[in-house]
């Protein structure tokens, strides 16, 4: 056996993309932008050449605790750095959300082979539940947050009878129709504010608003501070809890419900219960994060919520390669945060990210990162060829 | 509305028949769409078993052709009928091209790969089509007005106005439907095409150029999706670069209803799928605010219950 790969590159990996994260996030002039792009175009080839990401690789896999707390310090200290950027927060704090989100989808998507069209629907859902809930009850506004992802659950329950029913480009029919509707009827519902939209308020917990700058000392940190800890708070949750579900038996489960729905029903397994499962936990998942989304944004309107959308999270989880956590993680930053930055491309995003998958889909169908084989034995390195 | 009608007696009051006339016209205007739209997806699914999302996004794309031919049209040719034969021909050729390079570079290709996969590439690639006319269409995020070039005299019977342009409009739908049903049935091509449908592999051995097939049924079927488009430019006089989403979703569905790879369900389906849109629209409290909710919410319905449309999918798995 070999000795356990060194802590060092996964720490250095996490330390570098700290470093790259907050080049990238302060940097100003376009030229900046366009350069930094430039240098991870050609370090990250030159990496895989010198067989630096595979140690990369071995050693994230051999020390995730050392280097999930190396990630959340990265993202804590870049945060930091950048506190008093509003924009940089923001877009942080938006990219950490819409990973969350992914995350749900790689439940469905990835993991149980449910379709779902409609991402960008439940997220919406979790917005207005965050919406209403602030400005129709008196209920704390901190629940907005459990609220948002249990209604995303309920309404997704709506569309279980037809999921299960259904399969491949029906399923798919189905969950575009819904994303449609749920548009479309945000559109004409006044009580939901119309297509102008409505305002969210902010959460307020024991005092502490949300949405005020953090002032400790001469520390002044950026009005999105304190989400951006929230969002940062419910990514490592999620990620943690994805990640156990894809190792335990239930994620077994799953994983051989998508590959072949027949033979796992022959070995005894429940396929409806598992997908019912996997789709009301991606939608949990993806109306929490809608809700703190909605209180980030301060303000919703249908616009932020169409099918162009929808797909970007599909575009996402493709990206990423299906299924692998880690790479919709990478990806999601990707899709948020590049268009900000690299204004050229900003009206054209979506048209730019589906000529891509487009491109993956004929070239390298399994993803960019390709989600790895289960390690059914973690820490043994398999002798056989 | 609805109130009015309970209160006069049985007989018709003028306004209802002017009305009653009103959404007939509609209702089968709208059936007309939806089964043209519906006869591609059933053709494409008959000889690949593929569905191609982006067949909307294909319909917007000719109506815009169309729109940009008349634009450089104008100055020239001032003949408003010479006009629309050249419009429609150019959105019609323009598509069936477009379908083919489509079925040639996107569909084929994926051929062997997860069906996912070419739901992903079609659905990605209508987002492509219908980013391209938003981006690269002189203001294209804008609707357009697109021109009257029909007649546009009007028959009134009592209240109800009977357009001239709307029966041409009608008229020249059902001879597209009755031309697709000639070439599928009565020629070598469309032999050739039912061959591919039934058995792939068998229509080869017999000497059928397979991929030439694939790409003639692709053409055809987005020429009829352009067609469609210029029907609904000219029915009403607008055309945007979202108008291919719904359609294709509710073509889709009605292609699905009547039972996929079935010409005549598909057409069946597209009626069918208006008149409840149709009713829905007259008869629901909440009206038509909430149509296109109500319309939405039947497919999701009808899927639920028939999940492979009211003709079923002949379904048996092969382990």
């Amino acid at each position: 056996m070999r000795p356990a790969p060194s802590r060092l590159p996964a720490i250095a990996c996490a330390a570098i993309a700290t470093l790259y994260g907050i080049a990238f996030l302060g940097a100003e002039s376009q030229l900046a932008v366009g350069a930094l792009l430039a240098l991870a175009a050609a370090a990250i080839p030159l990496a895989a050449r010198t067989g630096a990401l595979d140690k990369v690789r071995d050693s994230i896999g051999a020390n995730q605790k050392t280097f999930d707390g190396a990630a959340i310090a990265g993202v804590l200290a870049a945060a930091i750095f950048l506190h008093q950027e509003h924009f940089a927060i923001l877009m942080m704090t938006t990219a950490m959300l819409l990973m969350v989100a992914a995350l749900g989808l790689t439940v469905q998507f990835g993991f149980a082979g449910v379709v779902n069209f409609a991402g960008a629907a439940f997220l919406g859902i979790g917005c207005y539940t965050a919406a209403v809930v602030t400005k129709y009850t008196a209920l704390p506004s901190w629940l907005t947050l459990p609220a948002g992802g249990l209604v995303a659950a309920l309404i997704g329950s709506i569309l279980i009878l037809p999921v299960l029913r259904t399969r491949g480009h029906y399923a798919a029919l189905v969950t575009i129709a819904f994303g449609i509707l749920f548009k479309t009827f945000l559109e004409v519902n006044d009580t939901l504010g119309g297509p102008q939209g409505i305002q969210v308020k902010p959460i307020v917990l024991l005092g502490w608003n949300f949405s005020r700058p953090i002032r400790i000392g001469d520390f002044v940190a950026s009005f999105y501070f304190s989400y951006l800890l929230l969002a940062l708070a419910l990514l490592a949750v999620s990620l943690a809890f994805v990640r156990r579900l894809e190792r335990s038996w239930i994620g077994l489960s799953l994983d051989a419900i998508r590959l072949d729905e027949v033979a796992s029903a022959c070995y005894g397994l429940d396929v409806a219960r598992w997908k019912v499962l996997a789709f009301t936990l991606g939608n949990f998942l993806a109306g929490c994060a809608g809700a703190v989304y909605g209180h980030v944004l301060g303000f919703i309107a249908p616009n932020n919520f169409t099918f162009g959308d929808s797909l970007i999270l599909v575009s996402i989880i493709l990206l990423g390669g299906i299924g692998n956590v880690w790479g919709v993680t990478v990806a999601a930053a990707f899709v948020v945060i590049l268009p900000e930055k690299l204004q050229i491309i900003q009206e054209y995003r979506f048209a730019l990210y589906a000529l891509l998958v487009i491109f993956i889909l004929l070239y390298r169908p399994e993803g960019l990162l390709p989600r790895p084989l289960r390690d059914y034995l973690p820490g043994r390195k398999a002798s056989a060829p | 509305m609805l109130a009015a009608t309970r209160n006069s007696d049985s007989r018709p009051t003028p306004v209802d028949i002017a009305l009653f006339g009103q959404y007939l016209v509609n209702g089968l205007m709208l059936g007309l769409m939806y089964g043209l739209v519906a006869v591609g997806f059933t053709l494409f699914f008959g000889v690949l078993d593929v569905i191609k999302f982006s067949h909307g996004d294909v319909l917007t794309v000719g109506a815009f052709t169309a729109f940009a031919t008349y634009l450089a049209l104008k100055a020239t040719v001032t003949i408003p009928w010479l006009q629309l034969v050249i419009v429609s021909v150019a959105a019609i050729l323009a598509m069936a091209v477009l379908g083919a390079l489509i079925a040639r570079f996107l569909v084929l290709p994926l051929r062997s790969a997860p069906a996912l996969n070419t739901l992903l590439i079609t659905l990605m690639l209508g987002t492509v089509l219908r980013e391209s006319v938003r981006l690269f269409f002189p203001d294209g995020s804008n609707p357009k007005p697109f021109p009257a070039l029909l007649p546009n005299t009007a028959f009134p019977f009592g209240h109800f106005n009977l357009r001239l342009d709307s029966m041409i409009l009608l008229a020249a739908g059902l001879m597209m439907i009755v031309a697709v049903h000639l070439v599928i049935n009565k020629t070598k091509l469309g032999l050739a095409i039912r061959a591919v449908a039934q058995d792939g592999e068998t229509a080869r051995t017999m000497g059928i150029n397979f991929t030439f097939v694939i790409l003639v049924t692709f053409a055809i079927g987005s020429g009829v999706a352009a067609f469609a488009g210029v029907m609904n430019g000219l029915y009403y006089n607008e055309i945007n670069f979202g108008m291919g989403l719904l359609l294709g979703v509710f073509g889709f569905s009605a292609a699905v209803v009547g039972g996929l790879g079935n010409i005549y369900g598909a057409i069946l389906g597209g009626f069918l799928f208006a008149a409840l849109q149709t009713i829905g629209a007259v008869a629901l409290p909440f009206a038509s605010a909430y149509k296109d909710v109500f319309a939405l919410a039947v497919i999701i319905a009808i899927m639920t219950w028939r999940p492979t449309g009211l003709i079923a999918e002949k379904s048996s798995e092969r382990v």
